[in-house]
């Protein structure tokens, strides 16, 4: 069984000048052990994803359709205190900027003892000895005296691991991590990279690692989602997505990143801006700024499928390479 | 911190210095007590004797000068009116007002504190407009005009509580409160409300503009993802936040509460140093003015002292420095 399903989950905000459709159908799935790169630019419907999965989207947002089968069981329509049971139990999320993740006049202590023992009814000393463990998992020097300091007496990358820490605490079976190595510089983020994918195959744990880094997705990921204006426009292995991609988006992504460049070489952005979330094109989000667009693009987009990968344009550029 | 502390006592006596100086200059300018306190029938002779037994025949400097060598002795002088040692009588009505001062405070905390948490959380409904819309009034009526409407309503037209006295007290180490007693504490009730008041608005607005602040923090956010209750969240992981501003502002305001206990404690009779100050002022009763600004200013100085302390104790991001 999957440890996650999504099936054509719509997000929607409902605003003076309209409903938002922030999440416009999107469906993936996780197995067990498996690492999801969902990648896309900002307002592209990633965050707000993840954020649908562990019921944590703020209002006037709220999960408007398709379910989200967690471990077999829908999770859409849940009760506040039945979704509380699982966040940081069965589901954990590590957030952006690690700065801003811990409360700064908390010691790390109450915050981890207050982690553990929101689900399990241990003793002050025992969660206390669980917190020990979970920052010594991660690579923090001496967590036994640390327990004691503030989140300001810790760098960032260090706040990222006490963050990772903390979601470790109870061996979730998913954990979703928003961009967690973006607030961070390349060193720390790539002994980031290595602890986390040390303890998701240590501990068999599903993760969705929500980033629009490319690369950082490429050396972590089994699979790889891409989205663009709500929707996942190619999705599939991680290897065939990134060296066979098949949607002008994906490869307009591959082509913008630096590192794929020889000296001297003009990089190839992609025209044009994201489309406003209120007035989307009809037909394919993308066609506006797609150098393969025809007038076919405006009608209904179909998702297309060989193998595991999948993919929603009328042009796929199976010729192309990045 | 030890250091921390002895400087700022030391910088209090040099600010307790200037202050003596501005008040003995100010009553000065104000009039000659002699023309009040001696009766206008006496004679030429006996005028002249009460001002030398007052001192008031000398220069400004020299008086000021005995004034300042008695103090540094602990004498603050003794008062035209009643010839007795003017800290005597100050720190025989003290506690009147530092009771009545920190029942207010209380009041304003304990009620301001929840009604602004209520109005942060849940914002633009009506629980929210009809906290907000009282806080307005709280801030925006004059408080004698408050005090005089809480007689009117609660002693003139419902007859439940007394309009003013202090009602009985009782002695606890010396010193006379009202907590002890039924009888007191409905004294209490209506001047400590109406003391309140304008802080109780206050603290709502600070804590209500702390919650909007810390609620969209992504610390609250993780602390959810982390399963905890909303109880947890909101008492202990935004609490803890709101109550940096909520103690600044408070800390600064209770010299202020006790300043203007000066009006509540005229409208409710209460036998306190704000009654007391008024009466000397009418009667230029300069040792007694002086003696209260001087109780008055060290009493502030020691408040701020304290909320710096409670500073490094609620955000470990401050730490008071012993050098600087």
């Amino acid at each position: 069984m999957s440890t996650i399903v999504i099936d054509n989950l719509e997000t929607h905000f409902d605003t003076p000048a309209g409903v938002i459709r922030a999440v416009d159908g999107v469906s993936f799935s996780v197995e067990r052990g498996e690492i999801l790169g969902l990648v896309g630019e900002s307002g592209s419907g990633k965050s707000i994803t993840g954020f649908s999965v562990i019921g944590l989207v703020d209002p006037p947002g709220r999960v408007a359709g398709g379910r989200i089968l967690f471990q077999g069981e829908d999770l859409v329509g849940r009760s506040e205190k039945e979704m509380r049971a699982l966040r940081g139990k069965k589901i954990a999320m590590i957030f952006q900027d690690p700065m801003m993740t811990l409360n700064p006049v908390l010691t790390i202590e109450t915050q981890m003892v207050e982690a553990v023992r929101a689900h399990d009814k241990v003793s002050h000393a025992e969660a206390r000895q669980r917190a020990v463990e979970a920052l010594g998992l991660v690579g923090i020097p001496s967590p036994d005296e640390r327990l004691s300091a503030y989140p300001h007496q810790f760098s960032g990358g260090m706040r990222q691991r006490v963050a990772i820490a903390i979601a470790l605490l109870h061996r979730p079976d998913l954990i979703i991590a928003d961009e967690p190595t973006t607030a961070l510089d390349v060193t720390i983020q790539s002994q980031i990279l290595f602890e986390i994918q040390k303890v998701t195959r240590n501990f068999g744990m599903s993760l969705i690692w929500i980033s629009h880094d490319l690369g950082v997705v490429a050396s972590l990921a089994h699979k790889v989602a891409v989205m663009y204006a709500g929707r996942i426009v190619e999705a599939g292995p991680v290897d065939t997505v990134l060296d066979h991609p098949v949607h002008p988006y994906t490869i307009g992504l591959l082509r913008s990143i630096p590192a794929n460049l020889q000296r001297g070489e003009t990089l190839q952005a992609i025209p044009g801006m994201a489309p406003s979330p209120l007035h989307r094109p009809s037909g394919c989000p993308f066609r506006l700024r797609c150098y393969a667009a025809t007038p076919v693009c405006e009608t209904e987009l179909v998702k297309s499928r060989v193998g595991e990968h999948s993919w929603r344009c009328f042009h796929p550029q199976t010729e192309a390479r990045p | 911190m030890t250091v921390f502390i002895l400087r700022r006592l030391l910088q209090s006596v040099g600010v307790l210095f200037a202050t003596s100086i501005i008040v003995f200059l100010g009553v000065f300018a104000i009039g000659n007590p002699a023309d009040i306190l001696i009766a206008a029938d006496a004679t030429q002779a006996e005028r002249q004797a009460a001002i030398v037994s007052l001192g008031l025949d000398r220069p400004l400097l020299e008086q000021y000068w005995i004034f300042l060598s008695n103090a540094l002795q602990g004498d603050l002088g003794r008062s035209f009116v009643f010839n007795q040692p003017a800290i005597g009588l100050i720190l025989a009505r003290l506690p009147a007002t530092l009771e009545l001062a920190f029942v207010a405070l209380f009041i304003a905390l304990a009620a301001g504190i929840p009604l602004g948490l209520i109005a942060g959380l849940k914002p633009q409904t009506i629980v929210d407009e009809t906290i907000m819309t009282g806080s307005i009034l709280g801030f925006s009526l004059p408080n004698f005009w408050q005090g005089m409407m809480l007689i009117m309503i609660f002693s003139v037209w419902l007859g439940w509580l007394p309009a003013g006295g202090r009602g009985e007290t009782v002695q606890v180490l010396g010193i006379s409160t009202s907590l002890l007693s039924w009888d007191g504490i409905a004294h209490l009730i209506l001047p400590a409300t109406n003391l309140a008041l304008f802080n109780l608005a206050l603290v709502i607005r600070l804590t209500r503009t702390g919650v909007r602040e810390i609620m969209p923090l992504d610390f609250i956010k993780f602390a959810r993802a982390k399963g905890l209750t909303e109880r947890r969240i909101v008492l202990v992981h935004v609490l803890k936040n709101i109550m940096i501003p909520v103690v600044t502002v408070v800390g600064m305001e209770f010299g202020s509460i006790i300043a203007f206990a000066v009006v509540t404690e005229t409208i409710f009779s209460w036998p306190g140093i704000g009654k007391l100050l008024i009466d000397s002022i009418m009667l230029l009763d300069r040792p007694v003015v002086v003696s209260y600004l001087l109780v008055v200013v060290f009493m502030f100085i020691v408040i701020n002292l304290l909320v710096d302390i409670a500073y490094s104790l609620l955000d470990p991001r401050i730490r008071l420095r012993d050098s600087q």
